[in-house]
């Protein structure tokens, strides 16, 4: 005798209590805390907050320990948080040629105003497995000396003076800048709009992306004209007191590549630019929202539009893990109706191909 | 750390007037996919996100709520829509439709008729029909606003050549209120005819696509077909094994590796309040023409 599936709340309840126990790991072993999360696997920390679009160093690392280390998981958790707070307003653009540096490189010039600073990098390391990072290992402390007093322009800024790369668009200070959280995206998306994608956009897709337009697929010939990181301050213009206000520092890392060139019978030709920032020290994702960025402005540019890194729907449409993960982990939800319905069409299928073709009937052999 | 409050139904109110603009609109153009700015929400995109916002933002102290997936109140994603309402809302909930002022639902339309004042909110994945005849959206959007539907139709004349039917059996299309095709969401087509005419009103909510559209109280709702292949319904033929219904749609439980099966009502609503009335199947595994022989 069958009985309609029933309980199914108190599955539910126990799975979460279960998944609760297992997030905790061994109860012998100290939990892991907050500021250890931050402290120690900061990168994660950074990445949750880019792609979650919230920097909140403590809410990241809140998210990565619920999430049992499921990067896209916690990102979720940021966003989900994220879409209930009140807005208060936009802040004054940062200015990261103001950037306390940390690290700052380019490859493009050997040397430029205020150096190469290669900061804390994994680059030159070799990947060997050190075993006396497994416990109790004590790392010297840095090397250390005065800060530079000399500023330290964007490479960027310096080919621009002679008009070798073209101008960054200034943004006009009355039109709002576009968000594709409180608006629906429509295609064609403006470049605002589409380095807003990208900035929340999934890591992996965009290298990837990016990686695929390195190869040939689009016309993207880059070098990474700098790669900066570092804190810089963040204002809010606040009408009632009549200045911008500051609200605190933020850690960003900017990418600029320069790519070949444009340029016309009317206008000398000139390097093009692609640009990615992301928050906290995440380099790969910077320079691979650049590729992105410029590969998409193909249209812009007046180039044909043959890879996937230069559509814009296609990248624009698929590069949200939350949206991604979400729908791709939809198919464990019950779908026996439409499955159902299927079965049906696929018998009666099935039978008339059976009878036209004037085999035996396949179950009626089996008899 | 602040210790995060939300609002009544979850959603703030801004967000709420935002999605109540879009659903107006919905309703007033019947079968229009209207964007709206969908937000995150705390379940994940693909799992009714779409139909929860909608939700959220029609809900009243005053109403009651259902929410079915697969016509069950009890599948675990229904469970879980529900608890988030009764939780975040504190709405009465129920699991009998005419009781019900707004019912959510994934995959099905509720057996029993729908009346005036109750609104039905589906939860969509793709709301565009013609998406994968064409991916971009670009195209899509002009083919609607051209009422250019041929392709839709060559999509169902090549499936007739290939099949000798349409070989579209959930998420058939429909034309409403002669103008706008629309995908009704993947209900089995079986439930096609139920939303012509309905007197509730229907709400779609395709969250991560960020789209709402609307039938209105009343719309005609043409299934897709030609004259000599008109549109039939599917429903495997036999009796609800629990309840004896000969007009409801089936679920196929294996009920054993010999080829076992039964047929039961998918929508538990009907299946138990027949129960209750004294309706009674053969309650084990009926001997249906597929498993007669074996």
């Amino acid at each position: 005798m069958y009985v309609a599936v029933k309980g199914g709340e108190r599955a539910i309840e126990n799975a979460h209590r279960l998944l609760a126990h297992e997030r905790r790991g061994d109860r012998d072993v100290p939990e892991v805390t907050l500021e250890q999360i931050s402290g120690q696997l900061g990168l994660a920390v950074d990445r949750v907050m880019s792609e979650g679009s919230l920097y909140d160093r403590e809410l990241a690392a809140l998210a990565i320990k619920q999430a049992r280390g499921d990067m896209i998981e916690a990102i979720f958790l940021v966003r989900a948080f994220r879409a209930t707070l009140p807005r208060f307003g936009a802040t004054e653009p940062v200015d990261t040629g103001d950037m306390q540096v940390r690290r700052r490189i380019s490859s493009t010039f050997k040397d430029i105003p205020g150096g190469q600073i290669l900061g804390p990098t994994f680059d030159y390391t070799h990947r060997l497995l050190d075993p006396q990072l497994a416990e109790g290992h004590v790392p010297e402390w840095p090397a250390t000396s005065d800060a530079l007093a000399a500023s330290m322009p964007r490479v960027t800024d310096i080919l621009g003076r002679d008009g070798l790369i073209e101008a960054s668009p200034r943004a006009d200070g009355d039109v709002p800048v576009g968000d594709l959280t409180r608006e629906p995206l429509s295609f064609p998306a403006d470049r605002d709009l589409r380095l807003q994608n990208l900035a929340r956009a999934d890591e992996g897709f965009l290298l990837a992306l990016g990686y695929s337009s390195q190869r040939g697929y689009g016309r993207n010939h880059p070098f990474a004209g700098e790669i900066r990181f570092g804190e810089v301050e963040v204002e809010f213009m606040a009408e009632e007191v009549g200045f911008a206000v500051p609200l605190g520092p933020v850690a960003l890392t900017e990418c600029q590549m320069v790519n070949q060139f444009k340029g016309s019978a009317t206008e000398a030709p000139c390097f093009t630019r692609g640009y990615g920032l992301a928050f906290g020290q995440s380099e790969r994702k910077a320079m691979s929202m650049a590729l992105v960025d410029r590969a998409l402005r193909a249209r812009e540019l007046g180039e044909e539009v043959l890879a996937p890194s230069q559509d814009e729907e296609f990248v624009m449409s698929h590069s949200d893990n939350v949206q991604a993960t979400g729908f791709v982990e939809h198919l464990k939800l019950p779908h026996y109706v439409d499955f159902q319905s299927e079965l049906g069409l696929l018998r009666k299928l099935r039978k008339e191909f059976e009878h036209a073709d004037g085999l035996p009937d396949l179950q009626e052999a089996a008899e | 750390m602040n210790a995060p409050a939300y609002n009544f139904a979850y959603l703030d109110e801004q967000t709420k007037r935002m999605i109540r603009r879009a659903i107006l609109k919905a309703i007033a153009i019947p079968g229009y996919q209207v964007p709206f700015a969908s937000r995150e929400m705390p379940m994940p995109y693909g799992w009714g996100t779409g139909g929860v916002q909608v939700t959220a933002a029609i809900l009243g102290p005053s109403d009651v709520l259902k929410v079915i997936d697969q016509g069950s109140d009890d599948t675990t994603n229904a469970i879980s829509i529900r608890k988030f309402f009764a939780k975040t809302a504190g709405v009465a909930t129920t699991t009998a439709t005419a009781e019900a002022t707004v019912i959510q639902t994934r995959h099905r339309i509720p057996e029993a008729p729908l009346h005036a004042g109750q609104v039905l909110v589906y939860q969509v994945p793709i709301p565009e029909p013609l998406r994968f005849l064409e991916p971009r959206e670009t195209e899509t959007r002009r083919m609607h606003a051209l009422g250019e539907y041929g392709l839709m139709h060559v999509k169902l004349y090549e499936d007739i050549a290939r099949f000798g039917h349409i070989a579209t059996s959930y998420a058939y299309p429909v034309k409403v209120n002669a103008r706008y095709v629309m995908d009704p969401s993947p209900t089995p087509k079986f439930d096609n005819p139920k939303m012509d005419n309905c007197p509730a009103l229907q709400l779609f909510g395709a969250g991560r696509e960020k789209r709402i559209y609307a039938i209105p109280p009343h719309t005609s709702v043409v299934s897709l077909d030609f004259e000599d292949h008109p549109f039939t319904r599917y429903r495997f033929d036999a009796p609800c094994a629990l309840c004896g219904a000969g007009d409801s749609y089936l679920d196929e439980i294996v009920t054993d590796d010999q080829g076992g099966r039964m047929f039961v009502c998918s929508d538990t609503d009907y299946c138990e309040t027949r129960q209750s009335q004294g309706h009674r199947g053969t309650e084990s595994a009926a001997p249906h023409k597929e498993n007669a022989h074996g």
